[in-house]
């Protein structure tokens, strides 16, 4: 496997939330264009530090983070960054499909409208139907562009969420446990258009399967009480794990 | 027998059976409350349940009866010629009425005596001035056909309640007899009170039933009744209100078209007020304020809500006008004549309703769900853009509904406009007149002295009907709309 | 999908995190615009909260005190014969006073030539106050007595500025000469400000006597009109919640009350005043003015509300309570009033309160059913008379004030209204701290 750019630098993060202490001192430099698998048992922080990446925590209150997170060797934490621009670059796929309650054009000209992509309306279908076809989606809803994107079934729904975030062209996808509300089928396809995403962005996925982690992903990283435990190439880590927590988790022991 | 000693020993035998029922259950038990079907309290319930729900159901039913068959048997005896020209045989039983309670009252305060209460003739003796020294108020001069009715009323009132009374605590004690009988080991006493219970919690869920079908009773009878009198397509369709208080109808003049129209009106700038303040209040305290901010400016803003209409009534007309006035009258701009006005009423009828869109929005927007909120503050969206784009989208069908109540409220409501409108009906554009509403009118023509079987008091129910229909109609259009665009994003 | 339309996007140039662009500045000004509104919108709102407090109690706070003359004097046995044996009693009881007025401002070391009229004006029918009092305390008689008389309203008007000597034109009510004598009053101590107890414990006055008026009969009338709500409203609530949460099938009839009861929720006051004026009292012959019908209509009024938060507080006591009570074979009525009920008691009590502050400060149903414009003539003196004698309540007594033609009466409304909200103030507080207590969280 040839060497890749890093996209994200992280060093000694640290996230609380009120008292609690959610990550402790994590480590993590994540490659651009590969699929990096965040993965480990409930409320380990796998999915905080997962919203740490694009301030996705700076809606909520309680919570603080500390430490060094650079993007393309910038702070995002830098006071002068405005976490707008930021997430306009580092977009984001939520756990549930959450469509907004718009047509399904509108859902996908969202983000391009509010980031000004597009010159004119012939650009702005352009882009929509660029992102909807690389959501792998365009042939299922292209006659019915106008009707509400929650009308769609879970599957095309959150198909739908990554046309929206992959059409305000980010360089990096951070996806939530993105197939955990879906079922098979709809989850095969979700890791199929993860697969071909990654020769344009670099993408993060947070996921319980391990087995989902090893099919779409190339380095994954063990999450286990906050602590990152162990980052590797998913192949080393699948097969030869060095930590015995990765071991147990890995194994079925825990988590 | 007064009623509420009725009432006194009807629980007082309940009381006694709820005793009984226990004792004698136990004691058929041998003692061992094991053996009983039921907890021992449950035999005494249901004989207190069975002496006092048949007896009060049989006294409130004789209470409202009584009255009636007494009256018909009365009003037989008012001749036709003693009824006067422009009166009618309700307001002569009216005062048969009256002058039977001041005998009553008079017997009671020992005045006159009972004998002469019941035998006295109104042609030679002085009862009605009697009457009033003992504090009575009766009309001018008792004739002898009243007075006699009026005894006659007495006398058949006070037969009918000691009958009542019999009746009454007879079925109380038949109650207690069958609870008693009922109490041996085997009967299901709990079932059986847990039955009544039921009955009883059933009763009190219908009241709301029958609260809206007496407001609809007595809405459309009194409405039919104004309509027989007043063409109900010139009060729909006529453009001016004027009654007459003098004369007896005829010359009144009573369309409703001006009083809609200032309703509509100030309606209209209560909401242009309230809207867009509420609906921002709302936007602010839930997605920007910190908890401790909202924890403050909340309870402040829905202190608006708290304080009674009449507070903003007076507000309206001591503060608001005069302050208004000195802008817009004839020392500022020149465009206002009173206080009183259009303005001044909707303005502080918006203020008003600030607190009501407000919290409505605020629990809307809230329950926006943030999966969407993230979403999009994931693609880089701003927090307004968010909110505008997103939020307030999602919530449009609640905001809609909000304001559609806020609406109906504004329509309904009466002292600010009773108090800071003004009095005159007139079709006008300009805000800073006085017009009037349908609420204001339905107090004006009922506090009035128009007698109750005239147009001009009977008006009062046309305009109520007409309110109850538009504030219905906006309530129901409220839940549709919500539940429509629920359905559309199900 | 091909590699092909994967590459049509152009690669964006790469531009700092840290440099805003032009479009993310336009973006940040709206959202700084949008917060701004937002925040001007609260401030309007406690704006008006603030003006609205404000003219309450600048105008409300003089219905509180009033100015009184106060004058000791000594009517001897002999002076009471001499009064009694002339034609025009009342005068000579007056020319008492005058010369003891007088006699007081003397040793004061003032000397003021007053027209014995100037007194009627200022003070009303001081010989008659004279007269009923010694005659109801004959005791009295030689004793040094100290009379506290209220002055006209016009007085407390000109002693706060809200009459200006050059505004007063010479009446009968009121000459410019009278303003010395008051001057001279207030200057040697005879006149003076004290707290009005007639506001607070009196009934309402005449028309003509604005100084007179007190809200006490109306607070006693809106008590016996609470206490009728009190005892309907909260057990015709709670039962019909209680049927409602814990036991209505889901069928038409229980979808009927539902829908009646949110629809009463939000209909118009005045349409229960309607309802009042054409059931009770043109139907069941129930007499106006009473206490006991205003509190009817306004039971039938605040049941919507206290049913819908007497449900929340039953809705809120998590199932396993019940399925608990039912594990152990309770009847299912005995589920709900031995553990479920109990635990909601706080949440309905504070729902109750809160319907009943409601209530008090209702005016509209009041005016229709007759609650207005009625002079209370002293207390109901007994306890059932209580609730169907003609009185009248707060916010009807404010109302009656406010509709008056004479401005003296706008001040006791402002008053009134301070009154009114000191009750629903302690009744929210009450309502808080019930809340605070006792509220539990599942």
């Amino acid at each position: 496997m040839d060497q890749k750019d890093i996209k994200f630098r992280c060093h000694g993060v640290q996230v609380y939330y009120g008292d609690t202490h959610a990550i402790k001192d994590v480590d993590v430099d994540i490659e651009d264009k590969t699929v990096t698998a965040f993965i480990g048992p409930s409320g380990c922080g796998k999915s905080t530090f997962l919203r740490c990446l694009n301030r996705m925590n700076d809606t909520i209150a309680s919570c603080r983070v500390e430490g060094d997170i650079r993007l393309d060797d910038e702070d995002i934490y830098h006071r002068d960054v405005d976490p707008v621009q930021l997430r306009a670059k580092v977009g984001m796929v939520f756990q549930k499909p959450n469509p907004f309650p718009k047509s399904i054009y509108d859902n996908v000209a969202y983000g391009p409208k509010i980031h000004g992509l597009a010159k004119n309306k012939a650009g702005l279908d352009e882009i929509v139907e660029k992102s909807l076809r690389r959501a792998a989606l365009w042939d299922e809803v292209k006659d019915r562009l106008d009707t509400p994107g929650t009308g769609l079934s879970g599957g095309q729904q959150q198909r739908l969420c990554i046309a929206r975030a992959v059409a305000t062209e980010p360089e990096v996808l951070l996806m939530d446990e993105p197939c955990s509300a879906l079922d098979p089928i709809a989850t095969a396809q979700v890791e199929e258009l993860i697969d071909e995403l990654k020769q344009r962005f670099s993408v993060v996925i947070v996921t319980h399967s391990m087995q989902q982690a090893a099919r779409v992903s190339q380095k994954t990283a063990f999450f286990h009480l906050g602590n990152l435990v162990e980052y590797d190439d998913t192949n080393s880590i699948f097969t030869n794990p060095q930590d015995p927590r990765t071991e147990s988790y890995i194994t079925g022991r825990i988590g | 027998m007064p009623v509420i000693w009725i009432i006194v020993a009807v629980l007082a035998i309940a009381g006694a059976g709820y005793i009984l029922g226990r004792q004698r259950a136990l004691a058929r038990a041998g003692g061992d409350r094991r053996e009983l079907h039921s907890l021992p309290s449950y035999y005494g319930s249901n004989v207190a349940l069975k002496v006092a729900v048949p007896s009060f159901l049989l006294l409130i039913a004789w209470m409202i009866v009584q009255p009636f068959v007494v009256e018909n048997a009365v009003s037989g005896m008012i001749p036709q010629s003693e009824i006067d020209e422009g009166s009618s045989l309700g307001l002569v039983m009216a005062e048969v009425r009256r002058a039977a309670t001041g005998l009553e009252n008079a017997v009671a305060q020992g005045v006159i005596t009972e004998d002469f209460a019941r035998n006295a003739r109104a042609d030679i003796t002085d009862i009605t001035q009697r009457l009033k020294d003992a504090g009575q108020i009766v009309t001018s001069d008792i004739t002898q056909t009243i007075l006699h009715a009026a005894q006659r009323y007495r006398l058949l009132s006070a037969t009918g309640d000691m009958m009542m009374a019999i009746a009454v605590l007879l079925v109380a004690l038949a109650g207690a007899l069958w609870g008693l009988r009922e109490s041996v080991p085997l009967f299901r006493a709990r079932n059986a009170v847990e039955r009544v219970m039921r009955a009883i919690l059933v009763a009190a869920a219908s009241v709301a039933i029958l609260t809206t079908l007496g407001i609809v009773l007595s809405l459309i009878f009194n409405t039919i009744e104004f309509f027989r009198l007043y063409p109900a397509w010139d009060f729909f369709t006529g453009t001016n209100w004027a009654p007459s208080f003098s004369g007896r109808g005829g010359s009144s003049e009573l369309g409703v078209l001006p009083l809609l129209w200032g309703t509509f009106y100030i309606s209209l700038i209560a909401l242009l007020v309230a809207v867009p303040i509420g609906l921002f209040s709302a936007i602010y305290l839930s997605e920007y304020a910190s908890k401790h901010v909202r924890s403050i400016a909340k309870p402040m803003i829905e202190v608006l809500a708290g304080i009674p209409t009449i507070v903003y009534g007076l507000f309206a007309l001591l503060t608001v006008g005069p302050l208004l006035l000195a802008v817009f009258g004839k020392e500022g701009l020149g465009w206002m004549q009173a206080g009183t006005a259009v303005m001044t009423a909707g303005l502080v009828m918006g203020v008003m309703l600030i607190p009501f869109v407000s919290s409505l929005s605020d629990d809307i927007i809230n329950s926006v769900p943030q999966a969407l909120r993230d979403g999009s503050f994931g693609l880089g969206a701003t927090k307004s853009e968010t909110i505008r784009q997103v939020v307030l989208p999602a919530a449009l069908p609640g905001i809609v509904g909000a304001i559609l109540l806020a609406a109906s409220r504004a329509i309904g409501e009466t002292m600010i406009v009773v108090l800071g409108a003004g009095a005159a009906a007139r079709l006008s554009l300009n805000p800073f007149e006085a017009m009037t509403t349908v609420t204001a009118k339905i107090v004006s023509q009922l506090t009035g002295d128009a007698d109750f079987a005239s147009p001009e008091a009977l008006v009062a129910f046309a305009l109520g009907m007409t309110l109850f229909v538009i504030t219905l109609g906006l309530n129901v259009l409220a839940l549709y709309i919500v539940r429509k665009y629920r359905e559309q994003y199900e | 999908m091909t590699n092909a339309s994967l590459n049509t996007g152009g690669e964006a140039p790469k531009r700092s995190l840290r440099a805003q662009d032009a479009l993310t500045k336009r973006r940040n000004a709206a959202e700084r615009r949008f917060k701004a509104y937002g925040m001007a919108a609260i401030a309007v709102g406690l704006f008006f909260l603030a003006v609205l407090a404000v003219s309450i109690v600048r105008s409300g706070a003089p219905a509180f005190t009033r100015t009184v003359v106060e004058v000791e004097l000594t009517v001897s046995p002999a002076d009471i014969d001499a009064a009694e044996s002339q034609l025009f009693k009342t005068k000579a009881y007056q020319d008492l006073f005058v010369a003891a007025l007088d006699r007081q401002l003397t040793n004061n070391g003032v000397e003021v030539a007053f027209d014995p009229k100037a007194i009627e004006r200022l003070l009303g029918k001081v010989g008659s106050t004279m007269r009923e009092f010694y005659q109801a305390n004959p005791a009295k008689v030689g004793k040094p007595v100290k009379f506290e008389l209220a002055a006209a309203s016009r007085v407390d008007r000109y002693l706060n500025g809200e009459l200006t000597r050059d505004a007063i034109q010479d009446s009968r009510f009121m000459m410019k000469t009278d303003l010395d004598l008051v001057d001279v009053m207030v200057d040697t101590g005879v006149m003076k400000s004290s707290f009005n107890w007639t506001f607070i414990t009196g009934a309402d006055s005449g028309v003509d006597n604005p100084g007179g008026a007190g809200i006490g009969a109306s607070v006693v009338g809106s008590f016996f009109m609470m206490l009728v709500v009190l005892v309907l409203s909260l057990p015709i609530g709670v039962a019909a919640s209680i049927y409602l949460e814990e036991f209505a099938p889901q069928n038409r009839f229980t979808d009927l009350i539902e829908v009646n009861i949110s629809n009463l929720a939000a209909v118009p006051s005045i349409v229960f005043g309607i309802l009042g004026l054409a059931v009770f009292i043109q139907f069941m012959h129930l007499p106006q003015s009473a206490p006991l019908v205003g509190g009817l209509v306004l039971t039938l009024m605040t049941l919507p509300t206290i049913i819908i938060s007497t449900r929340a507080s039953l809705k809120a006591v998590p199932p396993s309570i019940r399925d608990a009570a039912l594990g152990v074979g309770a009847s299912k009525m005995q589920s709900v009033f031995h553990h479920v009920l109990p635990l909601a008691m706080p949440g309905i009590l504070t729902g109750t309160i809160i319907g009943l502050a409601q209530a008090l400060g209702e005016t509209a149903p009041l005016l229709l059913i007759g609650m207005v414009g009625f002079v209370a003539r002293g207390y109901p003196d007994g306890v059932v008379s209580g609730f169907v004698d003609p009185n009248s309540a707060m916010p009807a007594q404010i109302y009656t004030w406010a509709a008056r033609a004479d401005a003296s009466f706008y001040e006791k409304a402002w008053g009134g209204i301070i009154v009114l909200l000191a009750f629903l103030l302690t009744m929210n507080i009450i309502a808080i701290i019930l809340r605070r207590r006792f509220e539990r969280r599942w």
